[in-house]
């Protein structure tokens, strides 16, 4: 074969492997909004799911649900993912200790999700007696993603640049004050995009918290109180019931919320770029 | 409270924090396999990692069909997102012009975002009945790769992407220079320069497709055999947990921690070995 046919038969293959990621997307994203838009309404989003093969009812508790893992979550994620970014990317050297947190923060990002919900399951639900609980969920979740808000932040403490921090210690500024108000100020954007990016993970997780929150139906009323999320209740909703139709429309809902989560990121990213390049 | 007493300390907040991560990894260790421990010494290891037999109802816990589905399926996703994710990389770093790569990298991160089980309802519902024409019943080994290559496609798109874009500009020029096709400088100059770091993507994918539960619980039908054929039902490692936990007492909750604990182990082993082919690419360029 010459080089010139060869050339032509291997860009077909690049594009064409480009155009099928985009085709499986767009298949994904289009049956999901096609079959599950039109069952959706105020009715499906403000009922509490009734049960039942055919799984009568909304998915207003699920909805609620999911809001308390996030905001639990995130709550109890933010202190020591942020306190690890600054560690690593202000104070660590390179020494041992350094090497130590760094394999853990690396080795514990591949953990399989199953996993962290075996280790929810024993230590919250078991040994501290939370029993099935969103405090259970949201706390195996809180050690799922502390790696991740711990990589984003670091990143974006590193963008700030070292003019920023020498000019406050010239100021006379300890190294603390330097980076509690000039160092994190600046990098606010790049770890507001990292919170997000957790939010979009709890939403979208499911086998970490089938195995910590219980999957109860009902409201919840307490940290305590057992709870299913959007994703949790998709999962019983194909696998205990034939309401595919319910289970579509649910689909449609995280479908949305993680697109909007995107363009949420995105729009951040490029103002916080062109700040950047604005020599902020 | 003056600002050097805060200053002294806050560094030991700080280094606390970091510490949480290897103390969470260590902790999780000790748990899985202080629970897991019981099943080992009862079972024994050899017996568990090779017996054929799950019935949990007559004690017996072997895993050798759980680790065969898991390796049939993560191997039958690899085959299709390598070559696929390889190219979208090479369209990404090399071949599209910009306005396309505005368009392709946005679809490629949403694809990373979409929730594990609507993979797996899209999975139940599209492929499934498409592979039921083929024989069987559609929930098979087969529909658990198609849906896993979609959800690993991402991993190595990025990563084969970043490293292909960090081989150094003037291997490029040069292999033209001597006269190669844009094609011929791709497959002979800048596909094994980056090797190292789509090496690691690969790996990274192989440790997201085997920890992958629920979509697999979704599409594989989960039957406890060892699978003979691509269109045979099957249950992964990480499935099999899953599915049982929520119910299980005793010696048989022992036992699916133990099964844990191959896992864990397994993508230890998987990840550190990532972890080393990244640090060599570091090193080199």
């Amino acid at each position: 074969m010459s080089a010139k046919s060869s050339q032509k038969i291997a860009m077909a293959f690049i594009w064409g492997s480009g155009v099928i990621t985009v085709l499986i997307l767009f298949l994904i994203i289009g049956y999901v909004l096609a079959r599950g838009v039109p069952a959706l309404g105020w009715d499906f989003l403000f009922t509490a799911p009734k049960g039942g093969l055919s799984g009568e009812g909304g998915i207003s508790t699920a909805i609620v649900s999911t809001i308390y893992i996030v905001i639990l979550t995130i709550a109890m994620l933010i202190v020591p993912g942020i306190g690890a970014a600054i560690y690593l990317s202000e104070y660590a050297k390179d020494n041992w200790l350094t090497r130590i947190i760094r394999y853990g923060v690396d080795t514990l990002a591949g953990v399989p999700s199953i996993v962290f919900g075996l280790f929810g399951f024993v230590l919250f639900v078991t040994a501290l007696h939370f029993s099935f609980s969103l405090l259970a969920g949201a706390l195996t979740m809180v050690c799922l993603l502390l790696p991740t808000l711990i990589r984003t932040s670091e990143e974006a403490i590193k963008a700030v640049p070292r003019s920023h921090r020498e000019g406050a210690l010239a100021l006379g500024a300890t190294k603390w004050q330097a980076i509690w108000r000039v160092v994190l100020p600046s990098a606010l954007p790049g770890i507001v995009t990292g919170i997000i990016l957790c939010i979009g993970r709890i939403v979208g997780e499911t086998a970490c918290l089938y195995v910590t929150i219980g999957g109860s139906a009902a409201m919840p009323t307490s940290l305590l109180s057992g709870g299913r999320t959007l994703s949790l209740h998709l999962f019983y909703l194909s696998m205990e019931t034939n309401a595919f139709e319910k289970a579509m429309a649910t689909a449609a809902v995280l479908i949305i919320t993680i697109l909007i989560i995107n363009t949420i990121i995105n729009w951040i990213s490029y103002r916080f770029q062109a700040r950047m390049r604005g020599g902020a | 409270m003056s600002r050097h007493f805060i200053d002294r300390n806050a560094k030991y907040l700080v280094l606390l924090c970091a510490s949480a991560s290897f103390i969470i990894l260590a902790a999780i260790a000790l748990f899985t396999l202080r629970e897991g421990l019981p099943a080992l010494q009862e079972v024994g290891w050899l017996k568990l990692i090779f017996g054929t037999e799950w019935r949990p109802s007559l004690d017996k816990f072997g895993i050798l069909p759980m680790i065969v589905g898991s390796l049939a399926v993560t191997l039958g996703a690899m085959i299709l997102a390598i070559p696929l994710g390889v190219g979208c990389a090479v369209l990404l770093a090399e071949v599209a012009p910009h306005r396309v790569r505005q368009f392709l990298r946005p679809a490629v991160e949403i694809l990373v975002g979409i929730p594990s089980v609507v993979y797996g309802l899209v999975g139940m519902l599209l492929i499934v009945p498409l592979i039921r024409e083929i024989g069987g019943t559609g929930y098979s080994i087969a529909a658990g790769a198609l849906v896993l290559m979609a959800m690993v496609l991402p991993t190595i798109i990025s990563i084969s992407e970043d490293s292909i874009r960090a081989v150094p500009r003037r291997y490029k020029e040069g292999s033209l220079a001597l006269g190669a096709t844009h094609w011929q400088t791709i497959w002979h100059v800048l596909i094994p320069a980056a090797r190292s770091g789509i090496l690691a993507g690969v790996i990274l994918g192989i440790g997201r497709a085997i920890g992958e539960a629920m979509a697999m619980i979704m599409v594989m039908g989960n039957a406890i055999q060892i699978p003979t054929s691509p269109l045979d039902p099957a249950r992964s490692l990480a499935g099999g947990i899953a599915v049982e936990i929520t119910y299980a007492g005793g010696l048989h909750q022992n036992a699916l921690f133990a099964v844990g604990v191959v896992l864990f182990f397994l993508i230890m082993v998987i990840n550190s070995f990532a972890m080393v082919v990244m640090r060599r690419r570091g090193e080199r360029t």
